[in-house]
């Protein structure tokens, strides 16, 4: 039992695929047993928007208490509605389309850094405003018009090899060079370092300012990247398609057992709670709840499982 | 005999397969002033941790002013009993101001004006411990240096509002004073024994706890070794007493034929007299603390006005602030300053990298059984001994040193001071920073600091504590 609770104890992603595990058999418990591979696979495709996004947000955290990008919203938007507006529907300038919506994203990385090294502006402040701005751009930018995806990265998008979204599969490959990132490179390193305490990395040698401008780039790229995919699966870009992301990123590498005071990132926490949080609204629809009855209960266990997943942490 | 204020018998503490401490039996009588020294890890911060109720001991009978104490012993009765405790790792907190952290420990000071009356409380006794301390009760801790936390955190203990002062433990108290705050210290802890005040003093400089102790008790692995009034001890044997051979650094040789190799750092900005090191030399820099000794250091090391030629690499002095991360392994925090060299493609070389961690833990001899352990589980000594390992383990040519020794051992230090000479010999300059006098036989040079500038570079031959001194005050006599 000690082991048991030692060895969960230096994996706190457990918990979140314990949730989803849980809230899906729960689901299928009032079902009958029936759906539970369709809902599983639908899981996958919806919760991988949320993987990457919350990948470049748990890196933005791990930089240490006061980091965040609230501006992952807003450049899911304008990377999507400039790969739209870029690609013109037309197949052969799809390449071009994705280079645009990601060198668009890497300007609000550069513009979020700015704002928080130049200008002094706390990460959540600085992130809060530069997301108006960008948001604005891509209003008057795609000027409300839906122009449709170009077919093949429809086709990206949406497609399935065995009941599994190809979107997955290349989300997955994401995560583990993320996670080679993290703990094989020097950035990785100092990522952590710098998230622990930011001076004593700089006296064992690390570079603080390019650790810091590298995690909100990658942080906004990745949601630039979101922005394209996002665009591609539900037929164009929308001015609200950023939205529900604001508090999902967070959640997601809160539950997934990302250390909120810095240091220390949970790779695989990200899937476990990306498909947790969805699994649990899919549950609540099943019980037929209401949406007000919905959004209490989504918050009301996200908070359980802060407590739960949190509370095994503080112990050194 | 006059009863005891605290008493252990037979105290035993284990941590997982580590055994701290092996059946202590330990007391204090009114008035008296134990000294308590020993190696790094023989125990000697654990069983303070017990006597502060900071930490439960595994097996033994505890009694505190004759009476036997039940159930678990812990810090808010220790303190409702007297017992107070200056911990190795300072334990103000940051963001308060010196005033507010004395209310911290006070619960009477309450109501209109607590902060004036907080205030005049802690100021009164750092007056009276430390005369010309500099420090204001409002003064927040985190923009005090160092050596003025302590001081604070000190004066701190021996605070008395309604709760009775017995016994004050002061673990490693004047690590971070220059000389003549310590003296100060001293002189006050003789004072107060003679109130009736009993005081624990454990250090490395084992001249302060020859100087100021009635009693000393040596440990070694997390058992008393020896325990004998402090007359009938000398240097000499006390260090017998400890384990350690006894050596001694004067015997340290000057090197010959380097003053033609190259210049490393040279700093013209700190006054009238420039600081040069070259290749193979060993600097120190001396004065009293906080006059601009650790600044000089973060300039070199940052390159501002700094000619520097070479890979730098520092050893804080500071480790909470400076040095250790706390969430990594003892092992990440010695290679974390080498893996950049350590990478192939792009990624770190994990082989090679426990390679190295293997090998350093060896050399510094760092008491763990795993490297892969938290750095947290070792104690404060061998903490410092793994900031040496990631800074010697390096590619650095230039190693910037910020009072290292705080907290290690004696044995440690010749380990330390050993291979500082070697390194030196073999090209490497080290500029060090150190509150401690004898330290600076070890260097070629010294530069001595006042108000935040060079006032005397003084070479071996010159260098003595009148020197050095005078030149830390010269401006009181003129």
């Amino acid at each position: 039992m000690k082991n048991l609770a030692a060895a969960l104890s230096g994996k706190p992603w457990i918990w979140s695929f314990v949730a989803a595990a849980l809230v899906w058999l729960a689901t299928i418990t009032y079902t009958g047993g029936q759906g539970g591979g369709a809902i599983l696979s639908a899981a996958l495709s919806f919760a991988t928007f949320t993987i990457i996004v919350g990948l470049g947000q748990m890196l933005v955290i791990t930089t240490g208490p006061g980091n965040v990008d609230l501006s992952i919203p807003a450049t899911i938007t304008l990377s999507g509605v400039v790969a739209m507006k870029v690609m013109d529907t037309e197949t052969s300038r799809l390449l071009i389309g994705v280079v645009a919506a990601l060198a668009a994203s890497f300007v609000v990385g550069c513009f979020n850094f700015g704002l928080i090294r130049l200008l002094r502006i706390p990460p959540i402040i600085a992130t809060l405003s530069s997301s108006f701005l960008v948001l604005s751009t891509a209003i008057s930018y795609g000027r409300g018009l839906r122009i449709k995806p170009p077919p093949p990265l429809a086709e990206f998008a949406t497609m399935r090899m065995l009941g599994i979204p190809v979107v997955a599969l290349f989300v997955l490959l994401l995560t583990i060079a993320i996670a080679v990132l993290l703990s094989r490179t020097l950035y990785g390193r100092s990522v952590s370092a710098v998230g622990q305490n930011m001076r004593a990395a700089w006296l064992a040698g690390f570079n603080v300012d390019r650790t810091r401008f590298s995690t909100y780039v990658l942080s906004a790229l990745l949601a630039g990247v979101c922005g394209i995919v996002l665009s591609g699966f539900s037929g164009g870009a929308a001015l609200n398609m950023g939205e529900e992301f604001l508090l999902a990123s967070i959640a997601v590498v809160v539950i997934g057992g990302t250390s909120v005071a810095g240091g220390r990132a949970s790779v695989p926490g990200i899937w476990g709670a990306a498909i947790f949080m969805y699994l649990l609204v899919t549950m609540l629809n099943t019980f037929g709840a209401s949406a007000v009855i919905r959004l209490v209960l989504t918050g009301l266990i996200i908070i359980v499982v802060i407590v739960i997943a949190g509370g095994e942490k503080e112990q050194r | 005999m006059t009863g005891t204020v605290i008493k252990l018998d037979g105290a035993e503490k284990s941590f997982g397969a580590v055994r701290a401490l092996a059946g202590v039996d330990f007391s204090v009588r009114p008035g008296e002033c134990v000294g308590l020294v020993g190696h790094n890890g023989a125990g000697k911060s654990t069983l303070m941790n017990i006597l502060a109720g900071t930490l439960q001991r595994s097996a033994g009978e505890l009694s505190v002013g004759g009476r036997n104490i039940e159930g678990t012993w812990t810090a808010s009765r220790a303190q409702g009993d007297g017992v107070r405790c200056v911990f190795q790792e300072l334990s103000l907190c940051p963001n308060l101001s010196v005033a507010e952290n004395v209310r911290i420990t006070h619960g009477a000071i309450r109501g209109m004006g607590w902060k004036s009356r907080a205030g005049a409380l802690i100021a009164a006794k750092l007056d009276e411990i430390f005369p010309g301390h500099g420090i204001r009760p409002d003064d927040e801790i985190s923009d005090l240096p160092i050596g003025k936390r302590q001081m604070a955190e000190i004066a701190r203990a021996f605070t008395v509002t309604t709760e009775p002062l017995r016994l004050v433990i002061l673990d490693e108290p004047t690590s971070s004073l220059d000389a003549v705050t310590a003296q100060q210290l001293l002189a006050f802890v003789r004072q107060e024994t003679g109130r009736g005040t009993s005081i624990i003093l454990i250090s490395h400089l084992l001249g302060e706890i020859l100087a100021a102790s009635d009693r000393i008790v040596v440990m070694k692995d997390g058992k008393v070794v020896a325990e004998k009034p402090a007359r009938e001890f000398t240097r000499d044997s006390l260090v017998a007493a400890m384990g350690s051979e006894v050596r001694h650094s004067k015997t340290a040789t000057a090197k010959t034929g380097k003053s033609e190799a190259g210049m490393a750092v040279r700093v013209t900005t700190a006054g009238a007299i420039a600081l040069e090191a070259r290749k193979g030399e060993v600097i120190g820099l001396a004065g009293l603390a906080g006059h601009g000794q650790t600044r000089m250091l973060l300039q070199i090391y940052g390159r501002k006005n700094a000619e520097v030629k070479g890979a730098v690499a520092f050893v804080a002095g500071d480790r909470q602030s400076d040095g250790v991360f706390n969430i990594w392994s003892i092992g990440h925090n010695m290679s974390v300053r080498s893996v950049a060299a350590l990478r192939r493609l792009g990624l770190i070389d994990v082989k090679a990298e426990q390679n190295l961690q293997g090998e350093w833990r060896k050399r510094m001899a760092i008491r763990t059984d795993d490297v892969n352990n938290n750095i947290l589980t070792l104690s404060g000594g061998n903490q410092q001994k793994a900031l040496f390992a990631r800074a010697l383990a390096s590619d650095a040519t230039i190693i910037l040193m910020d009072d290292p020794m705080r907290g290690v051992d004696i044995g440690t230090k010749q380990e330390v001071y050993d291979m500082i000479r070697s390194e030196a010999a073999a090209g490497r300059t080290f500029i060090w920073y150190t509150t401690e006098f004898d330290e600076l036989d070890h260097c070629d040079r010294t530069y001595v600091f006042r108000n935040q500038g060079i006032v005397a570079a003084l070479d071996r031959s010159e260098l003595s504590e009148e020197r050095v001194l005078q030149a830390s005050f010269a401006e009181a006599v003129a």
